[in-house]
């Protein structure tokens, strides 16, 4: 935004900071899709889900860096650790993990990975901002949730409400359609 | 804080979660792989944010609401799997095929083999070799019309 942009020879202890969190999150993320366990793939998921925090962290997102901790780290993989435990997925090294399609894979991602950064160094090569603090503190962004964006907010309870419900009619094994002639046992009830 | 350090980390995360989404099998770890590409949405969202100096913090505040539904869809996605886990006993992507098109298994000759099987003393009763390809003709031109019909349904 500002006309001067410092030389990227000189990082900031914020950019070494924020590049090494960054390194962390990337080389974690390598593991969890290359990895042939399991569960070690959800454990790598966690420090990759950590050090995005810490990167939000660095860009004074504070409100969203706790949320991340709260809902990646403390729900999300435990849930994806249930998932693996109630599929009885084999614990130790298996060998199936990967598809037969690795290397067309490999290709896309690697042509994805190459467009998306030559268009993003190319785009903003001279894009820069300082970073002030209290930005992203929690009583700006509540301030800004519950007066601006209060409906969409409203709108996202619903579908977490729609999103519970339809998780536990799925979930649920005693349920049957109507539809089906009633059975001996459930005459008996 | 230059803006292209984050974007460039978020892109290498959203490809890295592209390579899982296509290599793996196992249908959890795919969805692993499906949150590692909201997470990389999730820096752009807040970067863009710092760097615009949004007012309204619609960068955050949408962040907080992919959160939310990342959330909300891997309750449904587990669900499905194990709904899945319970009826076919796997969870293995690969082995799911019932959507797809049947002659995808190697079967371009099998289903002729029986069609000339029945047919082939008739055949052999009207004499020799050429009532067999012809019957191989007809075969491969009814293998063409239902696959034509096929299309047609579609």
């Amino acid at each position: 935004m500002t006309a001067a942009v410092p030389s990227y020879l000189s990082p900031t202890v914020q950019e070494i900071v924020f590049l090494l969190l960054g390194a962390v999150a990337v080389g974690s993320a390598l593991l969890v899709v290359t990895t042939r366990q399991l569960v070690h793939a959800a454990l790598w998921l966690v420090v990759s889900f950590g050090a995005l925090a810490g990167c939000y962290l660095v860009l004074t997102a504070e409100f969203v860096a706790w949320v991340q901790v709260l809902i990646y780290v403390g729900a999300v993989v435990v849930l994806l650790l249930f998932g693996i435990m109630l599929t009885r997925a084999p614990i130790g090294r298996a060998a199936d993990l990967d598809s037969g399609n690795r290397i067309v894979a490999a290709v896309v991602a690697l042509a994805t990975a190459g467009v998306l950064v030559a268009v993003v160094v190319d785009g903003f090569r001279t894009a820069y901002t300082p970073l002030q603090p209290g930005g992203g503190a929690a009583g700006e962004l509540g301030a800004s949730v519950f007066r601006t964006w209060v409906l969409p907010f409203e709108a996202l309870s619903v579908l977490l409400l729609a999103a519970l419900i339809g998780a536990i009619v799925l979930s649920r094994t005693d349920i049957k359609p109507d539809d089906a002639p009633p059975t001996v046992e459930s005459r008996g009830k | 804080m230059h803006i292209v350090y984050p974007a460039v980390v978020s892109a290498l995360l959203f490809s890295i979660g592209v390579y899982g989404v296509l290599a793996r099998r196992n249908t959890i770890l795919v969805l692993m792989s499906v949150e590692l590409m909201l997470n990389a949405v999730n820096l752009n969202l807040v970067a863009f944010d710092v760097w615009l100096r949004d007012r309204l913090h619609g960068g955050q505040v949408l962040t907080l609401f992919v959160i939310v539904i990342a959330a909300a869809e891997l309750g449904l996605g587990l669900a499905i799997v194990l709904a899945l886990y319970r009826n076919r006993r796997t969870v293995d992507i690969d082995r799911l095929r019932d959507l797809s098109e049947k002659e995808y298994v190697p079967v371009v000759a099998e289903p002729d083999t029986p069609e000339l099987a029945e047919r082939e003393p008739g055949a052999g009763a009207e004499g020799g070799r050429p009532p067999s390809t012809g019957n191989g003709a007809a075969g491969t031109a009814a293998r063409s019309g239902e696959r034509a019909s096929r299309g047609g349904a579609q």
